[in-house]
């Protein structure tokens, strides 16, 4: 059926991928942003957006209005006003590097994407296929590497609007987000000490992980590194939430003391791109940590895709088997999205010097001692 | 599917292409609106700095803490320490038991590090 395409040029076929997948990012994000509305709005017991609608859907009668009550057109309401609105460049700013800085906030968001796999199904050999669009070995490095580039956009933002809440609000994010960087990259190294078993080539693949994680029955591989490396699934969990500038971390944009932080100038349809770029970051965040510590595509501990979809008869079709392993590993990732906004609505945000006393004196030593540990004990294990 | 696929990281390469040029091209859609259906009404207030509604005192380039960038040094000095461990953990269940407190040793040295900057108080948020 879709030979057709397997016989474009590659940089055809990779374009069009890239392509389908921001069209597909995108507007999970902005669902994210009307789930978060809801959510708030279901944690303090009132209605939230329940009223935009269009006419001719009004009409339908009992479907029309459970859509207006959830709220889903809000969505394309949103979309449509920022594309709409007036879109000044305020004169006082740098006005390339204005520009320039949702591009860049944009750019590592939607990359990452490409090395993340959201799902797997068997050929008929029995081998896994990752459903990623570049399978490369270095898989985390990557995510990490250019995800990382996001400060960037913050203090270029926070720079060349040239006044002061964004600025301050710029020079505190990037502060933030590469303190928590470091405890993220040692909260992760535990899981790679445990897969690179002897006699295989070295690799920081994410497939990898999830295999490590796919054991059947009650089996010490089957169970997820979640449990295995309890510590490490915290801190990055804790780290992912200051990476993303989420409550109760958010010093970029802290409202109650730098009005929007880093954005403070910006509107309309820039001002959408950093907001489309920070759901994708938790998204691609979410996706990397339902990798690393909650098993992937694998639906329960010790109770592996390749065990359910026996179950259910699948064997025979990769493309059901890669549906089914697409609705699981979203479903985490749902999940994960919901813990966000719970959080923020739970705890209250932080000050600035209790970010940094978080960050600096209390996770990064409890990583590397957990680091340590782990070492020892793997080593311990592999010796013994 | 037996198709010459492109190397990986071509792959990623022209992947980050498309995700520079889609929000060019959305932004270049916004400003095509802007010029032809939406007439300028640029006014003062408009385009002024923001703050919190008054009008702005002052220049809007403000001396900030000294602090920030201590902890971006300390983070260029961890960073690369850590960036040496992540080759460590690749090859690390193949490795000789001296390689082992060798890392052991440098790890060691990152603590060190971490040690020395709290006790002279630069991870105090002052």
């Amino acid at each position: 059926m879709f030979d057709f395409f397997f016989q474009l040029h590659p940089v055809i076929q990779g374009t069009a991928k890239g392509l389908a997948v921001i069209l597909v990012i995108f507007p999970f994000a902005g669902a994210c942003s009307l789930a978060e509305r809801k959510v708030s709005a279901w944690m303090q017991g009132r209605p939230g957006p329940n009223r935009a609608i269009v006419p001719w859907i009004a009409w339908v009668p009992f479907l029309g209005k459970f859509l207006q009550r959830l709220g889903v057109f809000h969505l394309m309401a949103d979309g449509a006003k920022f594309l709409f609105k007036e879109e000044p460049l305020p004169g006082h700013v740098n006005k390339l590097y204005f520009v320039l800085a949702p591009v860049v906030a944009m750019m590592p968001a939607f990359t990452t994407v490409a090395v993340v796999p959201f799902g797997a199904y068997f050929d008929p050999a029995g081998r896994l296929i990752p459903l990623a669009l570049a399978n490369v070995d270095v898989g985390l490095l990557a995510v990490f590497a250019v995800s990382s580039l996001g400060v960037y956009s913050l203090i270029l933002a926070g720079w060349a609007s040239n006044s002061k809440y964004p600025f301050l609000g710029g020079v505190r994010a990037s502060a933030q987000l590469i303190s928590y960087e470091l405890s993220m990259t040692l909260s992760v190294l535990p899981v790679f000490l445990w897969i690179n078993a002897p006699g295989q080539p070295g690799t920081m693949s994410l497939v990898k992980a999830v295999e490590f994680q796919s054991g059947a029955g009650l089996h010490w591989s089957g169970v997820w590194f979640g449990f295995l490396m309890p510590l490490s699934a915290l801190i990055f969990l804790v780290s992912l939430y200051a990476e993303t500038n989420r409550h109760p971390f958010d010093m970029a944009e802290s409202e109650s003391d730098l009005v929007g932080g880093f954005h403070t100038e910006y509107g309309a349809f820039k001002w959408s791109l950093f907001f489309v770029a920070e759901y994708s970051h938790m998204i691609i965040g979410s996706g990397v940590f339902t990798l690393l510590f909650l098993g992937g595509w694998n639906p329960l501990p010790g109770l592996p895709l390749a065990t359910v979809a026996g179950w259910l008869g699948l064997a025979g079709t990769p493309l059901l088997v890669a549906l089914l392993s697409l609705a699981v590993f979203l479903g985490k990732i749902v999940f994960l999205l919901f813990l966000f906004m719970w959080v923020r609505w739970t705890v209250p945000r932080f000050r600035y010097d209790q970010v940094m006393k978080l960050g600096w004196q209390k996770l990064l030593p409890l990583s590397i001692a957990n680091l340590v540990f782990y070492a020892l004990g793997i080593a311990f294990l592999e010796r013994g | 599917m037996t198709l010459p696929s492109a190397h990986p990281y071509a792959f990623l390469a022209l992947f980050a292409l498309v995700a520079i040029a889609f929000p060019l091209l959305l932004l270049a859609v916004a400003q095509l609106w802007f010029r032809f259906f939406q007439p300028p009404k640029p006014s003062a207030t408009k385009n002024d700095v923001y703050e919190c509604g008054v009008a702005p005192t002052g220049d809007s380039w403000i001396q900030f803490k000294a602090h920030y960038y201590l902890y971006a040094i300390l983070f260029l000095i961890f960073d690369v320490e850590v960036l040496f461990l992540l080759p460590f953990a690749v090859t690390f269940t193949t490795l000789p038991a001296g390689a082992l407190v060798a890392m052991l040793v440098f790890i060691l040295l990152l603590a060190e590090g971490l040690v020395w900057a709290w006790h002279r108080g630069h991870l105090e948020w002052k």
